[in-house]
C-alpha cells in the first residue's frame, strides 16, 4: 500500500511536531485502540473457557462430537458446519479487504460490488449461526440417569418431543462410562420393554441445552457456548449494520465527494477483526 | 474545526491501477492460504484422533501454531498493519501481547491448582 507509512522520513521529521508521527489518522488510530480492548475482551473470555476446562474433574464435551450435523442432512459430519461458517466470514473479509483496494482507487463502483458482496456473508453467517444455536439448544435426544449413576442415551424417530418414551422408535443406549455422548459399544442393546423400564426407573431426564444445563457436558460448556459466540454474534451483526450503513453512504456518493474512501478502510478494520476472533474461537472452542 | 489530519495522510493513501493489480493477486494469495489452513485443520479433527489418537496432543500443539498463522495473515496483510510504520505496529502489538501472556501464564498456573484441589478434594 503506497501511502504515507512507507515513506522514509527521519526521525526528526516524524517526531518534530505538526505531524502524526505514526503517519496514521486519527479515526484509524482510534479503531485499532477500540480493537486491542475489544480483543482483550475476547481473550478474556476464551482464556476464561480454556481455565474451567482446564481445571474441572468432570469430562468434557468434544467439539467434533458435539457439533456434527448439517441442515436438511442426515449422517454425521463433523465441525463442517463450523468450518462452513468460518470460511463464510473469511471469504466476506476477502471481499472486504478488495473494497478497500478498490477504495484506493476511487472506483466507487468496484467498493459497492465488493461491499454489498460483504454484507450478504455477514448476513449468512449471522443466519447459519441462528440456526447453530437452534439445533444447539434443541439437541439430540438427550439422555436419562438411572438409580446406579449409569447414562443412557434417548433415541426416537422424531427428534422434536420432549416425551420420547410415547415417540416412535424409543429405545435407549447406554453412554460410554466418564463421557456424555459415545455410546457403550460393549453393552447389550435394549429392546422397547427394557427401554421402557429404564425410563420409568430414571432420576433424572436432561434433554438439549439451557443456561442451566445440557446434554452434551458441564453446565459451563453450553454457558461458555452462548456466551463466546454470542458475543461474537453480535459483534458480526453490528459489523453488518455498520457496512451496511457504510455502503448507503458510498452509494449515496459521500466519500467520492470527501476525496478518499478511508471510512471505507475503518468499517474494514472492524469487519477483519470479526473474522479474526472467527478464527480463534473455532480453534480454541471446537477444536481444541 | 478543520480536521486537517485525516485529510493529508488519506489522500496519500491511494494507488494506481498497476499497484492495485498488483494488491489484488496478493489478496487472492492469501485467501487460498487461509482457505488451505481451515481444510486442513478440519481433517486433522475428523481423522487424525481415529488414526493416530496418541499423537493428539501434537496436533492441538499445531491447531494452536496454524491459528496464529493465520491470524498473522488476516491482521498483516487484511489489516493492513504489515505496511503500517513500526511504531505504529508496536503500540498495538506489544499492549496486548503483554497482557495475554500474563493472563495466559496465570490461568494456566492457577486451573493447574484448581485441578489438582478438586481432585483432592472431591
Amino acid at each position: 500500500m503506497a501511502g504515507e507509512a512507507t515513506k522514509a522520513l527521519s526521525n526528526d521529521v516524524l517526531w518534530g511536531g505538526g505531524r502524526s508521527p505514526f503517519s496514521i489518522s486519527y479515526g484509524k488510530m482510534m479503531m485499532w485502540f477500540f480493537l486491542v480492548s475489544d480483543a482483550l475482551t475476547f481473550s478474556g473470555l476464551l482464556v476464561a473457557y480454556g481455565f474451567v476446562r482446564h481445571s474441572t474433574t468432570e469430562a468434557w464435551p468434544i467439539g467434533e462430537e458435539v457439533f456434527r450435523a448439517l441442515p436438511f442432512l442426515h449422517g454425521s459430519y463433523p465441525l463442517i458446519y463450523v468450518a462452513l461458517m468460518t470460511a463464510i466470514l473469511i471469504f466476506s473479509s476477502v471481499t472486504m479487504v478488495l473494497a478497500v483496494e478498490a477504495g484506493h482507487r476511487m472506483d466507487k463502483k468496484g467498493v459497492i460490488k465488493w461491499l454489498f458482496l460483504t454484507v450478504i456473508g455477514g448476513a449468512f453467517f449471522v443466519g447459519s449461526q441462528a440456526w447453530e444455536w437452534s439445533h444447539f439448544i434443541h439437541g439430540g435426544g438427550g439422555y436419562i440417569t438411572t438409580t446406579d449413576g449409569a447414562k443412557y442415551w434417548v433415541h426416537t424417530k422424531d427428534h422434536d418431543t420432549h416425551d420420547p418414551v410415547n415417540a416412535e422408535g424409543f429405545h435407549l443406549e447406554k453412554a460410554r462410562e466418564g463421557h456424555y455422548l459415545l455410546p457403550d459399544e460393549s453393552a447389550h442393546h435394549l429392546d422397547h420393554a427394557a427401554a421402557v423400564k429404564l425410563w420409568n426407573e430414571r432420576v433424572d431426564y436432561v434433554d438439549g441445552a439451557n443456561m442451566t444445563r445440557n446434554e452434551y457436558g458441564p453446565s459451563q460448556y453450553a454457558t461458555f457456548f452462548f456466551f463466546i459466540t454470542g458475543f461474537h454474534g453480535f459483534h458480526v451483526f453490528s459489523g453488518v449494520i455498520i457496512n451496511l450503513i457504510v455502503l448507503i453512504m458510498v452509494i449515496k456518493g459521500v466519500f467520492h465527494r470527501r476525496g478518499h474512501y478511508e471510512m471505507v478502510e475503518k468499517a474494514g478494520l472492524y469487519w477483519h477483526f470479526v473474522d479474526l476472533v472467527c478464527v480463534f474461537v473455532f480453534t480454541f472452542f471446537y477444536l481444541l | 474545526m478543520l480536521r486537517d489530519d485525516i485529510i493529508e495522510y488519506s489522500l496519500d493513501a491511494h494507488h494506481s491501477e498497476e499497484a492495485g493489480r498488483k494488491i489484488r493477486k496478493n489478496i487472492w494469495l492469501v485467501t487460498l492460504l487461509l482457505a488451505v489452513i481451515t481444510t486442513v485443520e478440519v481433517a486433522l479433527g475428523a481423522y487424525w484422533k481415529e488414526w493416530f489418537p496418541e499423537s493428539w496432543g501434537l496436533v492441538k500443539l499445531g491447531y494452536i501454531v496454524l491459528t496464529l498463522e493465520k491470524a498473522g495473515f488476516i491482521v498483516g496483510v487484511f489489516m493492513h498493519l504489515g505496511d503500517e510504520r513500526r511504531n505504529v505496529r508496536m503500540i498495538i502489538l506489544l499492549p496486548y501481547l503483554l497482557f495475554i501472556l500474563y493472563l495466559l501464564f496465570i490461568a494456566i498456573w492457577e486451573s493447574n491448582y484448581v485441578h489438582r484441589m478438586l481432585e483432592l478434594f472431591q
